[in-house]
């Protein structure tokens, strides 16, 4: 066999040196899997302008706000919605790679333990951006704009990515938790629920009570309500609960929260294989 | 010259709840060597290798692979191992080309890209190098998965059943490349479930049982301790009776009767059993004797006999209907 000619593994330069290229390497695969899969993304995208036509002429005729309102009401909300599915794609990618044995291959490699799923998130975030692309485009084209001005334009953004950031990491938990393929996809079916039970789609002012406190303390309310806030379509409701009061300090602490809860539990996870 | 082992671990224990997979693996690989981890399913077999590679922590005991420490140099042991298991696969999505380079990066294998190809000719991947793993071949497939794991040239390469599922010729590709990464120089853990891989590849086995090495030795070795088949074809079943009552009386052993075959074999140490003798024992007795022969032990002998297959717990290593390759189907 020939000479292989190594580098240093990254102790020479730190840890966070280490965790940096692995990571990018990491990155790199996931970007690659896209490349090599397109359909797959442009099948995700479809789905919320399906849901945005649907809902903005379907539902938006039986609602008392005015059909190109509600429109540029949904946009928002379906952004933060389809941000919030981080949950499911991200499970069910750290659960096909645990199925398959791609994950405890790389656990047998010299790689950063946080490596992997900082990889898998990053990723998911490159492509969630270029994702909001088609729905914004169609949301132009029905009606929404964007009135808060470029610095909030690009603040409603920013914190989109952070919150589907967030909840990716929510998702390569659980994906490690299951560890099945199969239940990580039923699983994942189930969080289309989480933004029913927001204001993504209807005012929750109308909600009763209890299920209004509960739509209010949902994060998906917050980053949703920072979102209209900053694109000037909506204005902060009024007399609502703390986060979405202050949409964006509300969101910023909601993605604080998750992060400081998951990320830690998933590569905990990752590193040790559940055992 | 004292030996230098790659793989050296004392009193390993693995519990899953109520399953105690290990009961304290000691095991002592000499560096440059083959050993061959032979075991019937549930053995502990896959347990030890995950204990090995670091992708489980031991309850009890220490391992050193590479002078290393298992658990605490476990970056160190990652960096002078490969891993070829069912469990720890290369990624479906990505092409071969992708995935060693994928690999050769996360190893710092400097010109990670030249470093792919050259693996991709070595294990005649370079025509199927840009297609998603997920649709090669069986054998391609585990090829490339052990290609994977020779990015940064391993001093200790673990092999879980590399070859299940092969058909002969893919299993035959593995084989000579095992064959030459051991003229290289490196150390290979073998796990297998097929006894004729065992004896063909390894220096060592470990005979695996119950979560504990039952026995270790040489193939030769190993067949020493079990002694000569002894073997009687007759052209009836009446004639079988006879004939293993000879046998009975010749080796001592208990005879193992084959009806459908009409056959019995037994296992003789005795050193003064030959051929002609078998024969003559058994025509003096009135047996129509069809054919007759005396063999070395094959491997599934040996593990019948050394790991008390047949005590009852469970699993049934005495069925022939296994053509005599694999202990448990």
């Amino acid at each position: 066999m020939s000479t292989v000619t190594t580098g240093s593994y990254g102790s020479a330069h730190g840890p966070a040196y280490g965790l940096a290229y692995d990571g990018a390497a990491m990155l790199g695969r996931q970007l690659r899997r896209v490349r090599n899969n397109p359909g797959l993304l442009i099948l995700t995208q479809t789905m919320p302008i399906t849901m945005l036509l649907f809902f903005g002429y379907v539902f938006g005729s039986a609602l008392a706000m005015p059909g190109e309102e509600y429109r540029a009401f949904l946009v928002p909300g379906l952004l933060v919605a389809t941000a919030a599915n981080g949950i499911m794609t991200g499970m069910f990618q750290a659960a096909q790679d645990t199925h398959r044995g791609v994950t405890d291959r790389l656990r047998t490699l010299p790689v950063s333990r946080a490596a992997v799923p900082l990889g898998q998130s990053v990723a998911d975030v490159l492509v969630t951006a270029a994702g909001t692309v088609p729905l914004l485009l169609v949301g132009l084209a029905v009606g929404w704009r964007v009135e808060g001005g470029a610095l909030g334009a690009a603040g409603a953004v920013g914190l989109l990515l952070l919150f589907r950031f967030a909840t990716t990491w929510i998702g390569i938990f659980l994906g490690l938790l299951t560890r099945n393929e199969e239940a990580a996809g039923q699983l994942g079916g189930a969080t289309f629920v989480l933004p029913l039970l927001s204001n993504a789609y209807i005012p929750a002012d109308g909600l009763p009570g209890w299920l209004r406190t509960v739509a209010e303390w949902n994060p998906i309310s917050a980053v949703t309500t920072a979102l209209r806030d900053l694109f000037g379509n909506a204005p902060v409701p009024e007399g609502a609960a703390w986060p979405v009061a202050h949409p964006v300090a509300g969101s910023l602490a909601w993605c604080a929260v998750l992060l400081a809860l998951f990320v830690p539990l998933a590569v905990r996870r990752y590193a040790h294989g559940g055992r | 010259m004292t030996t230098t082992y790659a793989v050296l671990s004392e009193g390993l224990e693995k519990r899953f709840g109520a399953v105690h997979a290990l009961r304290g693996l000691d095991l002592a690989v000499a560096e440059g060597t083959v050993c061959g981890l032979l075991g019937p399913n549930g053995a502990g077999k896959t347990t030890a290798v995950r204990l090995l590679t670091t992708l489980l922590r031991p309850d009890a005991g220490s391992a050193r692979i590479a002078g290393h420490d298992l658990v605490r140099e476990a970056a160190a042991v990652r960096r002078r191992i490969g891993v070829t298991g069912q469990y720890a696969s290369v990624d479906g999505d990505l092409t071969g080309r992708q995935n060693l380079r994928l690999f050769t990066r996360l190893h710092r294998v400097r010109n990670a890209a030249a470093r792919a190809d050259e693996l991709l000719d070595r294990f005649g991947l370079a025509d199927a190098a840009d297609r998603p793993a997920a649709t090669l071949s069986g054998g391609m497939r585990r090829r490339l998965d052990l290609a994977a794991s020779l990015v940064r040239r391993p001093d200790v390469l673990f092999l879980d059943e590399p070859t299940t599922g092969l058909d002969p010729a893919s299993r035959n590709r593995i084989w000579d490349a095992v064959r030459a990464l051991k003229a290289d120089g490196t150390t290979v853990l073998l796990t297998t479930q097929y006894l004729e891989e065992a004896d063909r590849l390894a220096d060592d086995i470990a005979l695996v049982d119950r979560g504990r090495v039952a026995h270790t030795g040489s193939p030769a070795a190993l067949k020493a301790l079990v002694g000569t088949y002894a073997e009687a074809v007759v052209t009836d079943a009446e004639a079988l009776t006879r004939a293993a009552a000879v046998l009975d009386r010749l080796t001592g052993a208990e005879p193992a009767l084959d009806h459908e075959r009409h056959t019995v074999g037994a296992v003789s140490t005795d050193p003064t059993l030959t051929l002609p003798r078998l024969v003559r024992e058994l025509d003096a007795a009135g047996v129509p004797l069809v054919d007759a022969r005396l063999r070395p032990p094959t491997l599934d002998d040996v593990f019948l006999r050394l790991t008390d297959g047949s005590d009852g717990n469970g699993r049934d290593n005495s069925d022939d209907s296994n053509d005599g390759r694999e202990l448990v189907a």
